[in-house]
């Protein structure tokens, strides 16, 4: 399980990998590439200062993301979550882009301009109940025609709790352990109609084969609920299941029982290390290795030449992170209102407050820094001898592009990361809202599809289809090959 | 020629439609029910039509002939999908339309309705509205598994318990309502400023905490949805009984009714008047419909045989909270003109069997009412406030 909100991509920088030939030299008949689109939001990423930027909320941005990610043949688009607005200092937090619509409700419009895009919303399992989200992506999945995907997050904070009856009681140690009951409970409802019950005889008057249909009962820690189900069973069985998230408890979850994994590993070396230890787990569990999908985020910058490229990262880095936004990305690590300090000079020679981090709420990047005290010093050391500025260095050390280069080398280098087991594909994190998927869709895309990496129609009709998974069996025993808490 | 302004006219969509064996007839589709194409060409025949809105029928747990508790039929429609996606897949596909889903205020959290409402009216442009309804059923809140709900039989509703009951759980669903409604207000209209010069993408001044603390809820916001295209979308609930009319009166811009004839009409907007001047809302529009449970045909005896048959087809007699009316669209039109003098601005068509009724209200009873001068000849406007003569309200939080 990771935290609440998925959508800062973080990576560093890379070197230009070795293309793979049309044909893999080892005879290995070549990885097909999985491919899909997050819509750019709530984070410094988004440039919304670009005179090309868009709306973020009205409709008609997500229908045209949705329509590039399927002309371009993408499996799916993705949305993230939040369900508080994030404040620095007591105060609402300005600087990037505020706001998003409810998730279940675009990805159902969404399902009406598109034919075949899968329709992932990230939905956090401690602020819902398992009814109402089973219902929900039940029938999202009726809905899109067997579309729907769910990536599963947790958060345990209570200031996105004060939004909520349950309030922000869930001690942390316990998200994890709600979470993996919110799921296998979720699971037991999508299985509790078996498929075969819709009779809808007119001659006989046999609507539902069972009267029972949907029936279930579930006991555990979290939830002592029981029933009946009442969306019968999707074109797809259960939404596919995504988990986000890197620490051992996440990986094993993932490898237990997720679909497909959303992880933030977009470097070579990173994403081999990932890649192995995953997929290694997965036979403990009892699954065979591309029951589990390893889907990095990952973000791109494209040019005519190499160095144009370059230049445009460097300048839409320069449009992420601005001096205010440096200095307040600085507080996160100092715990200290560093409001007087010029991002344009150095860094703070006051240490960082140790206690308790209060400056920052509602911000995933804040648990990044487990030693504030050491991350300080050495971006001192950094800074020092680099000769570079507050606003340089959070500009060196909070990540850069993915992938930097023309359309034929970021084509090279996605696929030599998928070819070479660092990836099965990625989420694409476009910076701009919405044509930000465009340019990749008419110049990237046709170079995989040349290659023969990458679809040029659609072959099938479901997100499962799209992602090579199989439909799940509804009379597996419920919760079969789950996570038990 | 009439002296009354004109009818507002919305049909409500649940299954093959309210006869519990309507979808065993011959132009039912009861194979498409979980399907969005069967959705999309209700709504697309109602938008033909030019009705004000649909509403979409919700529920937390199996449909039921039991009032309280769950049936074990296996002969009738059973299994829904979620009002509000339904309502926002056909969002997009429609252009002038209102969108009412249902939603049970008893076992879901205001936040997420709230933003869920909103974000349906930016996908439709400002075409949506929420129907707001409780549940007292013993086996829907143990699907959530966080309340028990004393056991009462249907019969002890009027009981002091059955009515404590009713006023916890609609008393609830007014602090829901208020929750979802301040959330609406959450932000101001223009706090998105994208402010390039000062690097500021909102005005955070123009954002505001709603800090609600109600006796079963306490909700801080801001919304994360901004504030949606109609400001306020229209709030709706079904008041078939006394006890929901201060719900109707004080929380809703529309309020759903169930009369069997003129005087109970005369009465109940009566009622309803004066639950909202209770509330201190007098002056604010609230729109009360007529709700009617609907069989129509050119031939009345035809109207009533084919009630009938799908009677002999349930195994009982078919009765509804609200008026069962059978016969010709122009005896219908009579009927709705007369209830309208009663105070009525506009009614509610629950079509006893969809494939059927639906058009007979879209391609009889619509032209019969133009014809009286009594309804719209094309869409006046593109929100559903504008159809319904409701002013896009002042935010609340705004500095005057």
């Amino acid at each position: 399980m990771s935290k609440q909100s998925t959508s800062e991509p973080t990576s560093g920088k890379q070197s230009t990998s070795t293309p793979v030939p049309g044909k893999a030299a080892s005879g290995k008949p070549l990885k097909q590439i999985h491919l899909a689109a997050h819509f750019p939001g709530v984070n410094n990423t988004t440039v919304w200062s670009d005179p090309r930027a868009g709306s973020h909320i009205e409709f008609s941005s997500f229908a045209h993301f949705a329509r590039t990610a399927e002309r371009a043949k993408f499996d799916f688009l993705f949305l993230a979550e939040g369900l508080r607005l994030r404040e620095q200092g007591g105060l609402i937090y300005d600087l990037d882009v505020v706001g998003r619509p409810d998730t279940f409700t675009v990805l159902s419009a969404l399902a009406a301009v598109t034919e075949h895009l899968g329709l992932t919303g990230t939905i956090n399992s401690t602020f819902n109940e398992p009814y109402e989200v089973a219902r929900q992506f039940a029938a999202l999945d009726h809905l899109s025609a067997g579309r729907a995907a769910w990536n599963v997050v947790t958060s345990w904070d209570a200031f996105t709790g004060e939004n909520f009856r349950r309030g922000g009681f869930l001690p942390q140690e316990q998200r994890y352990s709600r979470a993996k009951e919110f799921l296998s409970t979720a699971t037991e409802l999508f299985d509790s109609w078996h498929g075969g019950e819709l009779v809808a005889d007119q001659d006989s008057g046999i609507f539902v084969k069972d009267a029972r249909a949907g029936a279930f009962a579930h006991q555990g820690q979290h939830f002592d609920i029981a029933g009946q189900f009442n969306v019968p069973r999707s074109p797809q069985g259960r939404p596919v299941i995504f988990q986000a998230g890197d620490s051992e408890e996440g990986r094993e979850f993932a490898a237990s029982g997720a679909d497909a994994i959303f992880s933030r590993h977009s470097t070579m070396e990173a994403g081999l290390e990932f890649y192995a230890d995953v997929k290694g787990r997965l036979a403990r569990h009892g699954r065979a290795r591309d029951q589990l999908l390893i889907l990095p985020a990952a973000t791109f910058v494209l040019g005519d030449t190499e160095a144009e490229a370059q230049e445009r990262a460097h300048e839409i880095r320069r449009q992420q992170v601005s001096g205010r936004t440096a200095i307040k990305y600085l507080e996160h690590i100092w715990n200290r209102d560093l409001s007087g300090y010029d991002p344009d000079g150095p860094l703070p020679d006051v240490d960082p407050d140790p206690g308790e981090n209060t400056i920052a709420r509602g911000r995933a990047s804040v648990r990044r820094f487990r030693d504030p005290l050491v991350v300080a010093r050495q971006w001192r050391e950094r800074a020092a001898a680099e000769n570079l500025s507050i606003r340089e260095l959070v500009i060196e050390t909070t990540g850069g592009q993915s992938f930097i280069g023309t359309p034929a080398t970021v084509a090279e280098t996605i696929n030599s990361f998928v070819q070479a087991d660092a990836a099965d594909g990625f989420i694409l994190v476009p910076h701009i809202t919405p044509g930000g998927l465009d340019e990749f869709a008419d110049t990237v895309v046709p170079l995989l599809q040349e290659r023969g990496v990458f679809r040029d129609e659609y072959t099938g009709t479901t997100l499962r289809d799209h992602l090579g998974l199989s439909h799940p069996d509804a009379h597996a025993e419920p919760g079969a090959g789950r996570a038990a808490s | 020629m009439s002296a009354q302004p004109p009818l507002h006219l919305a049909v409500a969509l649940d299954g093959a439609g309210w006869h519990p064996a309507a979808w065993r007839e011959p132009d039912a589709r009861p194979h498409d029910l979980f399907t969005a194409r069967y959705w999309a060409d209700l709504v697309a025949e109602a938008e033909r039509g030019r009705l004000d809105f649909v509403t979409f029928e919700d529920s937390l747990g199996p449909q039921s002939s039991h009032p309280i508790e769950p049936d074990a039929r296996t002969d009738q429609v059973r299994g829904r999908l979620d009002a509000v996606l339904v309502a926002a897949r056909v969002a997009p596909l429609t252009r002038h339309i209102g969108l009412i889903p249902t939603v049970v205020a008893t076992h879901t959290e205001p936040f997420h309705i709230s933003k869920a409402i909103a974000t349906l009216d930016y996908v439709s442009a400002g075409r949506a509205g929420v129907r707001v309804q409780v549940s007292a059923r013993q086996n829907e809140a143990a699907h959530f598994g966080r309340r028990t709900v004393p056991r009462l039989r249907f019969d002890e509703r009027d009981t002091p318990e059955g009515r404590e009951l009713s006023a916890e759980l609609l008393g609830e669903a007014a602090d829901h309502i208020e929750v979802v409604r301040r959330l609406w207000d959450s932000w101001e209209d223009d706090a998105e400023i994208r402010d390039v010069a000062t690097g500021r993408f909102v005005d955070r001044d123009k954002l505001h905490y709603i800090d609600f603390e109600g006796r079963h809820f306490s909700v801080k916001g801001p919304s994360i949805t901004p504030r949606p295209p109609q400001g306020q979308p229209v709030v709706s609930a079904l008041a078939h009984g006394s006890a929901s009319f201060p719900l109707v009166g004080g929380s809703a811009d529309i309020g759903f009714v169930t009369p069997h004839d003129t005087d109970q009409a005369r009465a109940v907007v009566a009622d309803i008047r004066a639950a909202q001047a209770v509330a201190g809302r007098e002056e604010e529009p609230l729109h009360i419909f007529g709700d009617l449970v609907v069989f129509l045909d050119e031939d009345p005896a035809a109207a009533g045989a084919r009630k009938e048959r799908l009677d002999r087809l349930a195994g009982y007699v078919y009765t509804s909270d609200a008026e069962v009316f059978t016969g010709s669209a122009g005896q219908l039109a009579d009927l709705l003109l007369e209830w309208r003098r009663a105070g009525l601005s506009g009614f509610r068509l629950r079509p006893g069997a969809i494939g059927h009724d639906l058009e007979q209200i879209t391609r009889h009873l619509v032209p019969e009412l133009q014809r009286r001068d009594a309804f719209r000849h094309a869409y006046e406007a593109d929100t559903l406030r504008g159809l319904l003569g409701l002013a896009r309200p002042a935010n609340r939080y705004a500095a005057a």
